[in-house]
């Protein structure tokens, strides 16, 4: 019995000092700028909720220590929305009611999807650090959508657009290991070359994981009079294929993503490696603010930086900084900054494009020259 | 015409990798009808060990050819020595045992192979050194023949004219035909049945590292599982051709090959393992037995 009183008195306590919370968060409303920060901050995603929040917390702490923003402070409001879609709704609906200018979130992309209708009726612009669907920025549906981080299909985007623009490729022939990575980056290659109109796909297949050899693909291949090859797949099929179309003496450009720009593939692939182009997460390791960020966060929190602590820290550097240049809290102001400002922020100089995908953001091309990866500027 | 001849080239070099496999599958099979699941560990041991004898003679800078010649020896005798002792510790032990346990005993001794390789080199692809070397008179024609393919085709020629003539005219073949034929009476007959069946073992595995090396210099890597899926293909031509028969093996290995290389070249290489298979099953359908088996009934 007593234990029950003891129980009942605890919860009322926390009741009460939640209520006191809100009320003091409401109470300073007018002089604050408030930053909602959503995500997993619970769960089993936690992990990549948290370090976002952390590092948001060390950009607000930096900027409030220099005055603020608009001569206000910075307060962060965290909620959590477990990357369940169906939390985030409450949770965004919540950051609304809560009067949030900005929103550094969510976490993952169907929960970002869930929650970003409610933003967008609320006008609040909305930032994520690690959601990378496609279809959030690509869809158009959000114009108060930006990311940090670059989606899904924008290593595709990067060969297509090197192939075409860079190489000035007309014929290209599309290859896969019929994986999820290798197939759905295959996919996002055809439908951009076929939507650029300025290359054709001369064809499109899969071939198998671990056959004894590729000579049937690679005669294909030089009948189909391809001048390049995008391969969606990893290192093993790629460094078999590649071996066996210059033993063919064929000088078709090899092009491919992050699966195959690992050393084991210059190692198999050996003298046939050179020359190869493969896309890969872009080099900030020389950005001395990444390094600042790094040792800061370690400081703060005493562990090294999560998966998404960079792009967490930049975004919330490029949202208070549009705040900043557009001079109010207006909606329209803060989106026009966003697409028109640079920023600088551990991840190099961004800014984001119509869609809100960050420009300067993501993946490099890279080329195999005297047997390593260079990154392509 | 060219690119049918590139496609058709491609597919003869293919089923002759799988023709070499195949031989142990099928000479295994008509001897004790057991199926040597173990039979593609084999070919990868052949192949690393091959890698092995090559890094080492490289480093002390031996002429290419003795490189190559060496490596195959090594592979040759290592591998032998492998089927030889498979053969010893896991099946010969369940001779009379119901033929589900050896079944099961090649199946455990395959996985245990493969992962002895794995924890014993690494699980990461390793580079392959192209121990065949470009020949120069092949110039005008390499476009659809390619050395390693010409090398890899003519080795499975004398193989095969080889294993003919060992088995037709020689002592130790025609013991290994009274086996097939009758284990009980050749035995009885006073045949040596314990080492015909070890002849047997170390032949197959012979021709196994054969086709292992030689695939290894044509594409240039290998790791602990190319064993597995060369093993399940080849497995299938030896049923195709008729489990049990050797030209039969030599047969679908080719007809699989052939079949692999057109499929890609003419449908898309996302086919390729079901028109492979599709035949498979077609050519059942018809000819229970494969194409130049015996149709016999069979508990396994």
């Amino acid at each position: 019995m007593k234990k029950f009183h003891l129980k009942g008195l605890s919860v009322v306590a926390a009741v009460c000092t939640w209520i006191t919370l809100s009320i003091s968060g409401t109470g300073l409303a007018a002089d604050t700028i408030k930053l909602g920060v959503a995500g997993a901050h619970s769960g089993d995603l936690a992990s990549y909720g948290l370090p976002i929040l952390k590092a948001a917390k060390l950009v607000v702490e930096d900027v409030n220590a220099k005055g603020g923003i608009l001569g206000k402070q910075v307060e962060i409001i965290a909620e959590d929305d477990m990357c369940k879609p169906e939390i985030a709704t409450n949770t965004a609906t919540k950051l609304v009611s809560d009067g949030v200018t900005v929103v550094l979130g969510h976490v993952c992309s169907g929960a970002t999807k869930a929650a970003l209708d409610i933003y967008k009726d609320a006008k609040i612009v909305t930032m994520s650090a690690s959601a990378t669907s496609p279809d959030l920025t690509q869809s158009g549906k959000y114009p108060n959508f930006f990311r940090t981080i670059a989606s899904d299909d924008a290593q595709a985007k990067l060969e297509v657009d090197f192939a075409l623009n860079t190489l000035k490729l007309k014929k290209i022939a599309v290859l896969h290991d019929k994986g999820d990575y290798g197939k759905g980056l295959a996919e996002y290659a055809k439908g951009f070359i076929e939507k650029s109109g300025k290359g054709e796909v001369v064809f499109f297949e899969g071939i198998t994981p671990g056959a004894v050899d590729y000579s049937a693909v690679v005669n294909k291949l030089k009948r189909s009079g391809a001048q390049a090859i995008i391969f969606g797949g990893y290192h093993p099929e790629a460094s078999k294929l590649v071996a066996q179309m210059r033993k063919d003496k064929m000088k078709t450009i090899f092009i491919s993503d992050d699966g195959v720009k690992i050393d084991t593939f210059i190692k198999l692939a050996g003298k046939y490696a050179e020359g190869v182009y493969a896309t890969g997460p872009k080099d900030t390791s020389t950005n001395p603010m990444d390094k600042a960020v790094r040792e800061a966060y370690k400081k703060a929190y005493g562990e090294d930086v999560g998966v998404f602590s960079i792009n967490g820290y930049a975004a919330a550097q490029a949202l208070l900084n549009a705040i900043q240049k557009a001079g109010s809290t207006n909606y329209d102001a803060i989106v026009k900054a966003l697409r028109t400002d640079y920023v600088e922020t551990p991840l190099g100089k961004i800014k984001f494009d119509d869609r809100g995908d960050a420009v300067g953001v993501g993946f490099s091309m890279y080329e195999v020259k005297n047997g390593k990866y260079v990154e392509l500027k | 015409m060219e690119y049918f001849l590139e496609l058709f080239m491609g597919g003869l070099t293919r089923g002759s990798i799988y023709a070499l496999i195949a031989l142990g599958y099928t000479m295994v099979y008509g001897i004790i009808e057991l199926i040597n699941f173990a039979h593609g560990e084999i070919y990868m041991i052949g192949a690393f060990t091959a890698l092995i004898t090559a890094s080492v003679l490289a480093v002390m800078g031996v002429h290419q050819f003795a490189i190559m010649a060496i490596a195959m020896l090594a592979a040759i005798v290592y591998s032998s020595a492998y089927g030889f002792t498979v053969e010893k510790i896991a099946y010969k032990p369940l001779r009379h045992a119901p033929r589900l346990s050896p079944l099961i005993s090649a199946i455990g001794m395959s996985i245990f192979l493969q992962n002895y390789v794995l924890l014993a080199q690494t699980s990461d692809f390793l580079p392959f050194p192209s121990l065949i070397p470009d020949f120069k008179f092949l110039e005008p024609y390499s476009n659809y023949l390619r050395p390693t393919e010409l090398v890899i085709l003519l080795t499975t020629a004398v193989v095969m004219v080889f294993l003919t003539l060992l088995i037709k005219f020689t002592k130790i073949g025609k013991a290994m035909r009274a086996t097939a034929q009758d284990r009980t009476m050749a035995m009885l007959l006073g045949v040596n049945v314990n080492r015909v069946i070890s002849t047997t073992f170390v032949i197959g595995s012979a021709l196994a590292a054969i086709g292992g090396v030689l695939i290894a210099s044509h594409i240039g890597q290998i790791n602990f599982f190319i064993g597995f899926i060369a093993g399940i293909k080849a497995f299938t031509a030896a049923v195709l051709g008729g489990i049990g028969s050797i030209p039969g093996a030599v047969l679908g290995s080719f007809i699989l090959g052939l079949t692999e290389s057109f499929a890609t070249g003419y449908v898309s290489s996302d086919y390729e393992d079901v028109f492979a298979f599709a035949l498979l099953v077609l050519i059942l359908i018809f000819r229970p037995g494969g194409l130049l088996g015996k149709s016999t009934t069979q508990k396994v």
